[in-house]
This record gives structure tokens, C-alpha cells and sequence, in this order.
């Protein structure tokens, strides 16, 4: 059996900012990441960031990304931090705060540690048509994982389903991977991503097809083709449904935090839409109903990575502080900048669905 | 196989990596070390990695990050091998996964 | 809704509004090395054209969310900000360069093929439609991070149409 002080449960940018922060005041930290390399979404992102200097606005994900392994690299050096690659977290015993993982498919281990940073993202979401389970009905971040990681051409022709960020973002990304888009497909009457992401693809002649929807894919093993239906306010169909051809359907419909971790350490959880699912409730520092668990990131309510760095920024100091590392005037200061840098990215308009979701979840402290 | 080999933004650096060879339901072909076994398969053209126990349906990729079960394969003997987040390695045996998939039991 | 607003709700700016609005037309028409263009309408937390504007022609963020102001007294369309634009939302005319009825645009460029000096390129407009072939008139990368600016000649006439590049074969 393993030990450590605080163990941070994902290496994504929330992860990865968490076990800085936290080794920065002298913890002894142990991230974990199920995928094979560190960076969770980030590394897949070359399109540049929005936001302001601080979370490095104008700068490509990769190479943010590239910023975090280097901080983290000092850290790995002085002996504070561990990193485990290829280990997916499998359980989390209440009876004795226990945590087990697996590395790849046959090693088992048992880690008890003291306190724990829940930064476990998101998984793709679903919507329900005919055949959606056919081989080349993916979602949006594994086409990226394909392609940005791995150089591997996803397909030929696209369908994207969802005119969110992550579909305008991806389906620019796979016109830079030579790839053909047919087309765009939202739901809704206007696109729900940034206006400037969606100028950038309509001016390379992609069409973004508003109230349609997906009614069915084609192909006896993998996808042929697909059937689009345009689609009123009310989400009724309107006129005839089209047949496009393609190979690749991707799903660009949402993404839902991935909470088991926490729901088997007996967190209050709440459903929360503007959040994206079910949620833990948490205080002003991230911290669960648990007192050795906190959370930051897409597990604590789909945001973006920007906010994603500094909510784990803002957990791995707070998980730090309860082992009294760090003093009080140093926790108070980088507290006080933290909280600044979410208020003023979740200011805007685009921030009025979190701030609203956040009202839902948030309490100023436990009462202990 | 088919990679992205000019891209404006990222260089994959194939040539740099090791290539290895690897056998899928006993055909040969060719991946890199380390990386998922998935995304040889893909490179390679194949796109179907098991069928349903209950309605045969065939499934293969879908979240490439190890929390969704639709790209379960036998590898060298092992089923349900999340290949996505899995390492290919020289000699693996890959087998398209029908069913539920059965443990070789010793002795 | 109008066909405008479905045009607007699919990244078609169909019509000026703050935060994408042309510039002065006198000084535009006699200002050597072109102006910049913003187009970026909607309230997002995002301030990089500001922060690297080298002459303080991009006017500093009250409110991060705000939409882009431009003092173009100060502009010297440089094409920084062309360069630097998450959303790659800028772009420079400069209608004081070639003929008459011509002008030079300065575009982002992120895509392959790479076009060179002397190129053909199609000229597209804002769905996508080509509306002139257009020659490369140079190719610079300001930031050393693989976003390019193509400098085209096109028609003065269509510098309010025209918003992408495309290598033809």
C-alpha cells in the first residue's frame, strides 16, 4: 500500500495546476492520469486561447500545456511531485479513504492519502438517433486525440453535430488536418460557441445548418452517410429530411463531469443543467462536503481550461493549506489573485450561465 | 498506414518513431511503440474493434480517453482491453472482441 | 427571424455593429500601409489585440469583455494583432497600395498549403464564396508561431467582401 499527502485524481490542466500549487508550498503530491500522456484535453488544443495574459491568452493549448509540464518538471525533480501515467483511479473506499488504481490493464494499487484533489474532467455525451453506436460515430475530443496526438487522418468527410466551441473549434481543426467538413449542424436557432470561431469556418466555405438535427446515420458496420432533418422552436421537423454522405459523424453535443469518485466518498452532489450534470456542492475553495476532498476543473461543472487552471490552483493550495503548508499571509494573497482571475473570466455574458450554476453548488464555508 | 503527415501547426515527428509490428485477427501490421493500440488500428484502416454480445452490432471508437467500453479488444488473450488507452507493443496479438469476451483459464 | 439575424447567428456579419465597425473612410483611403479591421461583435473575456498592439492603436480593456475599440490615428497596420487574434478576427486593407481601383489585404492564414510571393490565391468572402483570384503579394509570420498573414491584391471594391485566402491549384 501507498501513502502520500495529497493525491490529485487527473493531470489535466486543473490537475496539473493543482499539484503545482500544491507542491509550490512544500506538499508532497501524487497525480495520477488514466490516458497515456499528461495534459487531459490541453495538449490536443492548437487553436489559441482566449482570456487575458495571465492565462495566456493568444497562446496555442499545446503550448500551455508545455508550460505546465515544465513547472511541473521542477517539482518532479526536487522529489515533491509523482506522476503515474496509464492510471485510471478505480474506486474510493470511505471506510478507510483508500483509493485504488489501475496502471494499464493488470497492475493494482492501493494509495491512502491524506487529502485528495478530484480533477477528473469530463466524458463526450450522446444524443439518441438510429445507429449512433456505428464505428465512425465519434465524439468531438476523440477526433482531436486522433489527430492532434497521434497524427492519424480520423476520416475523410465530417458531419459535426454541434455549433458549441468544441464543434466550431474541432471542425477548424480537422480542415487543418486536410480533413473535409459537410457541414455543421446545430440544434438550436444560432450557433452556441464564439461568433469569431464560427466566422473563421464560414469563410472557408463551411455551412452551418441551424434547427437541423441528426435523425439517423448510415452504414451496415461503419458510417456511410447520414440523415439531417431541419427542425422548428419546438424541435418538431420541418420539411424533408436530407441524406449527406460522409464517414466520420461527430458528436460535438456536450460534455457531463465525470463524478463517480466523488459520489462513492458520500459527497453532496446536486444536478445542475447550467453546470452540466451532477455536481459536487463545494465551498469558496473547492472544497467537498468531504473534508479531505476537493474538486477543480470540468468535474466541478463544464467550464473552460482557463478556469479549469485556476480552480486547481485554487484546490491545491487549499488541500495544502489543511496539512499547514504554506502560512497563512502567503494562503490569504495567492487566495485573493485566484479568485480575482475566475471573477473576471466568468464576468462577461458568456460567464452568466456558470455564475448562475455556481450560485446553485456553492456555499461560503462548511460550518464544522 | 494512414498519417497526417504535413499539418500547418503540429509536427508529428513519424520518422522518429519506433515502428513495430503487431497481428490483428492474424493479420500483420504495422503501429508505433507506445502509442494506443486503437489508434494503429485506425491508422491502419480499421474501424470495427468488437461486436455486442446481445445485438451483434459492431463498435469501435468513440471517447479515446478510456471511459466509455466502445473500444473493448482481445489483446493476446486478454478481452476487454481498453485499447484506446493502451500501448502498443511488438508482437501483440489483437483480436476483434465478439461478445463478452473469455478469459484463458490455466490448468 | 429576418434572414440577417440567421446569416449574424451563423458567423455571418452581415452589417456594421460595435466591435466590428470600418474605419474612418477619409483617413483610411490616404493612410500608407492600410488600417485594421476588427470583427469580433460579441462580449468574450478576451483582450490579446490590445496586448499587442505595439502603438496603443487597440485601445485598453475596461472590462475585459468588452468588444475592441481602435484609435486609428495610431494605426500603423502593422499586422500584429492580425497575427495574434485568437478568433483571427483582424485583418488589414491598405487602400493607398497599387492601382486605383486596387488594394492590398492583410489576412490570417493557418491552413496548408502555405501560399508564396506571386501566388494565384481565391479570394473568399464571408460563406465561404470565392469572389476574385487575387496574387500574393508576400507572406509574413509576425509572431514565429505558425499563424501566417498573406498580403493579397484585390479590388478596392470588394475589400468589405473578401475575408479568406485559398490556395488553388
Amino acid at each position: 500500500m501507498k501513502t502520500t499527502e495529497i493525491l490529485v485524481v487527473g493531470g489535466g490542466p486543473a490537475g496539473l495546476s493543482a499539484a503545482i500549487e500544491a507542491a509550490s508550498l512544500g506538499a508532497e503530491v501524487t497525480v495520477l492520469d488514466s490516458d497515456l500522456k499528461l495534459g487531459g484535453q490541453l495538449i490536443k488544443q492548437t487553436h489559441k486561447f482566449f482570456g487575458s495574459k495571465e492565462e495566456h491568452a493568444g497562446t496555442r493549448g499545446l503550448t500551455i500545456a508545455d508550460i505546465l509540464f515544465e513547472e511541473l518538471e521542477k517539482h518532479k525533480e526536487s522529489g515533491k511531485v509523482k506522476v503515474f501515467s496509464n492510471a485510471t483511479a478505480t474506486g474510493y473506499y470511505k471506510e478507510d479513504g483508500m483509493v485504488t488504481y489501475v496502471v494499464g490493464e493488470d497492475e493494482y494499487v492501493r494509495i491512502k492519502p491524506k487529502k485528495i484533489v478530484m480533477a477528473t474532467g469530463a466524458q463526450e455525451r450522446l444524443i439518441p438517433f438510429p445507429n449512433n453506436d456505428l464505428p465512425g460515430v465519434y465524439g468531438a475530443g476523440a477526433v482531436q486525440t486522433l489527430m492532434n496526438v497521434y497524427g492519424v487522418a480520423p476520416g475523410d468527410k465530417v458531419l459535426m453535430v454541434g455549433a458549441g466551441n468544441i464543434g466550431l473549434i474541432v471542425s477548424y481543426q480537422l480542415m487543418q488536418a486536410g480533413v473535409e467538413i459537410v457541414g455543421i449542424l446545430e440544434a438550436l436557432p444560432k450557433i452556441g460557441g464564439y461568433w469569431v470561431h464560427a466566422a473563421k469556418v464560414r469563410r472557408l466555405g463551411v455551412p452551418i445548418y441551424l434547427q437541423h438535427t441528426i435523425k439517423e446515420a448510415l452504414g451496415d458496420n461503419i458510417v456511410e452517410g447520414a440523415i439531417i432533418q431541419e427542425i422548428d422552436n419546438k424541435f418538431q421537423p420541418v420539411g424533408d429530411p436530407k441524406k449527406v454522405d460522409c464517414d466520420i459523424i461527430c458528436l460535438a453535443v456536450g460534455l457531463t463531469p465525470t463524478c463517480e469518485l466523488l459520489w462513492q466518498a458520500d459527497c453532496t452532489m446536486k444536478f445542475v443543467p447550467q453546470l452540466c450534470g451532477y455536481v459536487a456542492r463545494r465551498d469558496a475553495l473547492m472544497r467537498t462536503s468531504h473534508p479531505d476532498i476537493w474538486v477543480a476543473g470540468d468535474a466541478a461543472g463544464i467550464e473552460e481550461a482557463s478556469a479549469a487552471m485556476v480552480e486547481g490552483r485554487i484546490a491545491g493550495l487549499a488541500a495544502a493549506a489543511s496539512l499547514n503548508h504554506g502560512t497563512p499571509e502567503e494562503h490569504k494573497k495567492r487566495s485573493g489573485i485566484y479568485h480575482k482571475r475566475l471573477e473576471d473570466l466568468r464576468a462577461g455574458e458568456v460567464g452568466e450561465k456558470i455564475r448562475a450554476g455556481l450560485c446553485e453548488v456553492c456555499c461560503e464555508c462548511w460550518g464544522e | 498506414m494512414k498519417l497526417i503527415e504535413n499539418h500547418p501547426i503540429l509536427d508529428f515527428h513519424h520518422e522518429k518513431k519506433t515502428k513495430v509490428k503487431f497481428s490483428f485477427d492474424g493479420k500483420e501490421l504495422e503501429g508505433f511503440a507506445g502509442e494506443p493500440i486503437a489508434a494503429a488500428l485506425h491508422a491502419n484502416g480499421v474501424r470495427i474493434y468488437r461486436i455486442t454480445p446481445e445485438m451483434k452490432r459492431p463498435r469501435g471508437f468513440f471517447c479515446a480517453i478510456g471511459k466509455c467500453s466502445s473500444c473493448f479488444m482481445t489483446v493476446d488473450g486478454v478481452p476487454n482491453v481498453r485499447t484506446c488507452v493502451t500501448p502498443l507493443e511488438e508482437g501483440m496479438q489483437v483480436e476483434t472482441q465478439t461478445g463478452k469476451g473469455v478469459v484463458a483459464v490455466k490448468g | 427571424m429576418t434572414d440577417k439575424e440567421k446569416l449574424y447567428n451563423s458567423g455571418i456579419l452581415t452589417e456594421e455593429r460595435p466591435g466590428a465597425v470600418r474605419p474612418p473612410q477619409e483617413l483610411w483611403e490616404t493612410k500608407k500601409n492600410g488600417l485594421v479591421l476588427i470583427e469580433c461583435p460579441q462580449r468574450i473575456p478576451c483582450n490579446p489585440c490590445h496586448t499587442s498592439c505595439p502603438t496603443g492603436a487597440v485601445l485598453p480593456f475596461d472590462d475585459i469583455n468588452d468588444t475592441p475599440r481602435i484609435d486609428y490615428s495610431k494605426c500603423t497596420g502593422c499586422a500584429l494583432c492580425v497575427a495574434k487574434c485568437p478568433g483571427l478576427a483582424c485583418l488589414v486593407v491598405d487602400l493607398t497600395w497599387g492601382e486605383a481601383d486596387q488594394a492590398l489585404m492583410k489576412l490570417p492564414y493557418e491552413m496548408l498549403p502555405l501560399p508564396a510571393k506571386g501566388d494565384e490565391v481565391a479570394c473568399l468572402n464571408r460563406e465561404g464564396k470565392e469572389v476574385h483570384r487575387g496574387t500574393v503579394i508576400s507572406v509574413t509570420e509576425p509572431w514565429k508561431d505558425k499563424t501566417y498573414v498573406v498580403h493579397v491584391s484585390v479590388p478596392k471594391a470588394l475589400v468589405m467582401d473578401i475575408r479568406a485566402v485559398k490556395v488553388v491549384d
